[in-house]
């Protein structure tokens, strides 16, 4: 408060007004989903101060510089000033109907009733026993009970994935490699100017980007909420090297919402954030929107790329198939995970996986903590 | 070592504001003259971003699609304000004795031995610490972009795709970009005598971290309108007849409404206009657009389903 207290121009109750308005602007801003925190504020303030306040694009662009931080904050921007500077209350601006209840409690399937026959004594089974975890290890992820849902999620979140890694372009000392002349001098000054031996460097390894795109369809619907679940353990992992999209109708980006620390909250801010749960799937077309916005650009470039999905396709499998084409001169490696390639009698006959098999560096499984577990493997070692 | 504690608090409102330089420009609308003067056309968000970057002064953190011109405004800036560009382009596994200074180690060591070997002609002892000091003396310290921005001014530093940089090195901007001064252990602190005018651009590979963005202002650069990529065409080719120029900007425009692999960008198109000079072209057809067509679009599948359709195109 202090910040904003100072950056704001020395005037009597008519500024104080102005102040507060402009104050109130920004929680409004805040309320339509723009990270608006005290420091862009007092921010905002300096930068009225050097325009024409009363000028309406000038003040407009003081607050678009200084209080959005993305491209999809821009739009939230617009919306927000339009609703607020035009001072019409039956403005009802599209950010507040846009804003969707969590769904992700209600998401899976709730078998509760009929696991009362023959889910109790399994249940009693996993409080007792660790070979009740074995058993879960292996089961479907979609036809889980209740309580072996809240065991998975304790199950899931103690998985420690290795990230996979790349030479970066940095030099380390090592044992093997070329020649490091800086050390091999100071070496020679601490012998008196003796060289006593070639000292060495090679390259330093980083961090290999992976990316994850997850299909929440509504044929995905049952794994959904424990894909983001493993997702968001990966991206816990190494939160610099991980980028996770959501792909349905549309393509989300969660990667922002997942990062945070807690399991349950990340999930609910996914949850917010995804707009086309359990809808359709359009995955060429989806898939192209990952590419031109994010993935040409460096994103999907030499990094591990998983998507998570059973390959039922409504548009075209062409579309797919040139797609994956290029996603797959983009990445380092391309995996495709199907939650039914695991099962009994599965072959890969829907329209989009069959599309997509010429492409792909690997098809997997991914239908119990085990293959996922299977999965983490594959990635770290890519 | 004060410096440090700051940049840890962010930009610490005790700290006293850094004076603007001197040749600051009195509006936005001066600023856009002054860009155009040089040949950048910038629009009203544009300018005002630039003249309140000038004021605050804040750096100016650049992103849009490829070619709408976000390294062109810094060298523009540069231009109309007569300071030097100093451009540091990021990679990754970039640090500080890339960005920032670095000792000339065999130098250091040759002046070493220089002072032994006299030493040893006039049986004098040396002080070990005067040696030690003279060492890391200013004339062995090998400044680097961001500390030649800092010593000389005015200047306008281009930190050129930051995304590219491993995010180790964004917390190390930070200390420069709010204090516009940088600590070097050995020496102390070197501060700018006028603040440069810092430009980041990104690509958006990688989400850059929020400490660094909400230390700038942030910009968005679009695609130009069509009158506005006329007006550029003009005023970068000045020999361009206007008919060409108006085809040119109509038919780009166009395909980046269209699905493309990498749609045009301002830089694109000045190419593609450029090329159709060079040729002689008085205005675009199907012929000169067919054999000119590898100077807009990039990708063979892109140009392939350009091709078929261009008199179309060209028509509307």
């Amino acid at each position: 408060m202090s910040a904003a207290d100072t950056a704001a121009p020395v005037a009597p109750e008519a500024t104080e007004l102005l102040l507060r308005g402009l104050v109130g602007f920004t929680t409004a801003l805040r309320h339509a989903g723009v990270p608006v925190s005290t420091e862009r504020v007092a921010a905002f303030l300096a930068a009225l101060d050097a325009v024409e306040v009363t000028s309406e694009p000038q003040a407009y662009w003081a607050g678009r510089l200084t209080l959005c931080g993305d491209p999809d904050d821009v739009a939230r921007y617009d919306a927000a000033f339009a609703a607020w500077f035009s001072g019409d209350p039956l403005h009802q601006p599209n950010w507040v109907t846009e804003r969707r209840p969590p769904r992700l409690a209600t998401l899976t399937p709730q078998p509760e009733p009929e696991s009362d026959a023959d889910g109790a004594a399994e249940q009693q089974a996993q409080q007792v026993s660790a070979s009740g975890t074995e058993v879960l290890r292996h089961r479907d992820l979609g036809e889980l009970s209740p309580a072996e849902r809240e065991h998975l999620r304790r199950l899931l979140a103690l998985l420690r994935p290795a990230p996979p890694s790349r030479a970066s372009r940095r030099r380390r000392a090592a044992r093997r490699g070329e020649p490091d002349p800086r050390r091999t001098l100071r070496a020679a000054l601490e012998a008196g100017g003796e060289l006593t031996g070639l000292r060495r460097r090679n390259r330093s390894r980083r961090p290999r980007r992976v990316v994850m795109l997850i299909d929440v369809s509504g044929s995905m619907s049952p794994y959904a909420d424990a894909l983001l679940r493993f997702a968001h353990v990966v991206l816990r992992r190494a939160p610099g090297a991980t980028e996770v999209f959501t792909l349905g109708t549309r393509l989300t980006r969660v990667t922002r919402e997942l990062r945070q620390r807690d399991p349950e909250l990340a999930l609910a801010a996914a949850g917010r954030a995804i707009p086309d749960w359990s809808g359709g799937t359009r995955l060429g077309e989806v898939l192209q929107a990952f590419l031109d916005r994010w993935g040409q650009r460096g994103v999907a470039r030499r990094a591990v790329v998983v998507v998570f999905s059973d390959g039922w396709e409504r548009g075209e499998p062409e579309l797919l198939a040139d797609q994956l084409a290029r996603l797959r001169r983009l990445s380092h490696r391309l995996i495709w995970v199907n939650p039914h390639a695991g099962k009994d009698g599965y072959a890969p006959v829907q329209g989009g996986i069959v599309a997509a098999l010429p492409h792909l560096d690997q098809l997997l499984a991914g239908h119990s903590l085990a293959t996922l577990e299977r999965l983490l493997e594959v990635v770290r070692d890519a | 070592m004060l410096a440090g504690v700051n940049a840890a608090d962010g930009p610490g409102e005790d700290a006293a504001p850094p004076s603007p330089p001197p040749a600051a420009p009195g509006s936005p609308r001066e600023v856009a003259a002054a860009l155009e003067a040089t040949g950048y056309l910038a629009d009203e968000g544009l300018a005002t971003a630039a003249y309140l970057a000038m004021r605050m002064p804040r750096p100016l953190f650049c992103e849009g699609e490829p070619g709408t011109g976000k390294t062109a405004l810094a060298q523009a800036l540069a231009q109309a304000t007569g300071a030097e560009l100093i451009r540091l382009q990021c990679h990754d596994g970039i640090d500080a004795s890339q960005a920032l200074y670095d000792w000339d180690f065999p130098r250091q060591l040759l002046y070493l031995r220089t002072l032994e070997a006299a030493a040893g002609v006039s049986h004098e002892r040396l002080d070990a610490d005067a040696v030690a000091a003279s060492l890391y003396d200013r004339r062995f310290l090998l400044a680097r972009p961001i500390l030649r921005a800092l010593q000389s001014s005015p200047t306008v530093l281009l930190i050129d795709e930051v995304d590219r940089a491993d995010d180790e090195f964004e917390a190390f901007l930070l200390e420069v970009l709010t204090e516009h001064a940088v600590t070097i252990p050995e020496i102390g602190e070197i501060r700018a005598a006028t603040p440069p005018i810092v430009v980041l651009t990104s690509n958006r590979t990688r989400e850059v971290h929020d400490a660094l963005k909400r230390r700038c202002l942030y910009v968005w650069l679009d695609h130009p309108d069509v009158a506005r990529e006329i007006a550029i065409l003009r005023r970068r080719l000045p020999g361009l007849p206007d008919r060409l120029a108006e085809q040119v900007a109509a038919a780009v425009h166009q395909l980046r409404g269209t699905e493309l692999l990498k749609p045009p960008g301002v830089a694109e198109s000045l190419d593609w206009a450029l090329a159709l000079q060079l040729l002689g072209a008085r205005e675009l057809d199907v012929d000169n657009a067919a054999a000119t067509l590898g100077a807009v679009l990039k990708y063979r599948e892109d140009a392939d389903r350009v091709r078929d359709r261009l008199d179309t195109l060209l028509a509307s």
